[in-house]
């Protein structure tokens, strides 16, 4: 299943080898391997309970594998790891921001944990890109699901990272705000960052994706490079998921 | 080492930062330390037990109380929106995450304790001027001890079912030693005895302080980690 690094003369970006994870006798993720070059974005579809969030969040460094693991840029994520958190951005359905705090401190404070050089000129960019300067000084609890999304994007991409992890990202989204999204993503995609986006949901992963991987039962399903559409997708997500199911 | 403190800042001042806005754990430790104080002070006999002999254990009794109910908060702030994935993500060191908690908790208890001592002599009619100096030593370092203690108490059990009341399950034991030794010096210090009867007690509470500040920086990441 796995891509052999630099198979087409390009360096890993992300390379996730034998990759497991068991929380008592649950066995979440079981061995799963892929590698991205910069500018790649795999999608991860899967039922609920397939391992997606835990494969992220071990990708991420929040969690420890049982087995398996993460290189970034060719280099093993370790426990306790720094450089690889500088290297790794997370956007979830949780906001992962403070509502007591307005958009620009809760930036100014991720800026400061990031040690950024300019922290208040680094979050005046980041409200900026997301389109949020003028709400700047108004405290997250009064923003709209799809504000808040933004600002956490803003969060995410603060610090500049290679590798950008998205769990159900769309989540809650309406139309407008899943659209603006969208065009978030793809700029991001166009600037070379690698992605790894995990969704139950086909229709809003597909567009984004060079690659698509089918998640089931911690393991994939399948894995490759983005071929045909969605309703080929459909088929071969229905068939991995009642196979396995 | 400047990336650390910096860090720490920055978390401390953030915690404190919510706290003032909301200053929801502030007055629901100030309501509690006022309460206990009026119980305390019409429940008892002063014809049967002299007010000084009572004060030291009632000031201890209420400070534990309110302490504990100051930690809660800290990593309870953390579970919204899973905030605390965004500092566990970030390149800030777990020692940084425990001494911002830490000192922003110094500060929070510190405040509750600056406005529950006048509370105390006035319901108590203690005369603090003359033993004031003595006393906010005992009390600094006993804070020192129990928050210590209940910062890294406080992240283990934010986690678990009925958190709060885990909380003090986990940490009461811990407040043994700094809560006797400072009830015992403040004893010493109402009833005017010299220095050297107490000293020994500072010299086990400071020991203590020390060894446990020690002993929680590096334990914490193994609380905060998975």
């Amino acid at each position: 299943m796995a891509v052999p690094a630099g198979a087409d003369g390009g360096a890993a970006a992300l390379e996730v080898a034998g990759l497991a994870k068991r929380f008592g006798h649950v066995r979440a993720l079981r061995g799963v391997d892929f590698t991205l070059r910069g500018g790649d974005a795999l999608a991860v579809f899967g039922p609920n309970g397939a391992g997606k969030t835990t494969l992220l969040r071990l990708v991420a460094g929040l969690l420890r594998p049982d087995a398996g693991r993460v290189r970034i840029a060719g280099d093993e994520v370790g426990r306790g790891d720094a450089a690889h958190r500088r290297r790794v951005g997370l956007i979830s359905h949780h906001s992962l921001l403070y509502d007591g705090l307005t958009a620009a401190e809760n930036l100014l404070f991720y800026a400061r944990l990031y040690a950024l050089a300019d922290p208040r000129a680094a979050a005046r960019r980041a409200l900026a890109g997301v389109a949020l300067e003028a709400r700047a000084d108004d405290p997250v609890g009064t923003f709209s699901r799809g504000m808040v999304q933004r600002l956490a994007i803003a969060r995410a991409l603060l610090h500049d990272p290679d590798v950008l992890l998205l769990d159900e990202p769309f989540s809650g989204l309406d139309q407008r705000a899943a659209a603006t999204l969208r065009a978030l993503l793809e700029r991001l995609r166009a600037e070379r960052r690698t992605m790894v986006l995990v969704t139950h949901n086909l229709d809003e992963g597909l567009e984004l994706a060079t690659h698509v991987a089918i998640q089931v039962a911690g393991r994939f399903a399948s894995f490759g490079a983005r071929e045909g559409d969605l309703a080929g997708y459909r088929a071969r997500y229905a068939e991995a998921t009642s196979r396995d199911g | 080492m400047a990336d650390l403190l910096a860090q720490a800042w920055a978390i401390a001042a953030k915690d404190l930062l919510l706290e003032f806005r909301s200053r929801t754990a502030f007055l629901s430790a100030l309501v509690f330390t006022a309460l206990v104080l009026a119980i305390f002070n019409f429940a008892r006999d002063p014809t049967a037990v002299a007010t000084i002999d009572l004060a030291p254990s009632i000031l201890w009794i209420t400070f534990s109380f309110a302490g504990v109910l100051a930690l809660n908060r800290a990593f309870s702030l953390e579970k919204e929106n899973r905030a605390i994935d965004g500092l566990l993500l970030s390149p800030a060191s777990r020692t940084a995450l425990y001494l911002g908690k830490t000192a922003a908790n110094l500060v929070f208890v510190g405040a509750v304790e600056a406005i529950a001592l006048p509370l105390f002599a006035l319901f108590f009619n203690v005369p603090l001027l003359g033993v004031l100096a003595p006393l906010v030593l005992v009390i600094a370092l006993a804070t020192i001890g129990f928050v210590t203690v209940g910062t890294l108490m406080s992240s283990m059990a934010v986690n678990t079912r009925f958190g709060e009341m885990m909380l003090l399950v986990l940490v009461l034991p811990f407040l043994v030693t700094p809560v006797s030794a400072a009830a015992s010096m403040s004893a010493k210090i109402f009833a005017g005895r010299p220095f050297a009867e107490w000293a020994p007690w500072l010299k086990l509470l400071t020991a203590y302080d020390i060894t446990f500040f020690v002993i929680c920086t590096l334990v914490f990441e193994a609380t905060v980690e998975e």
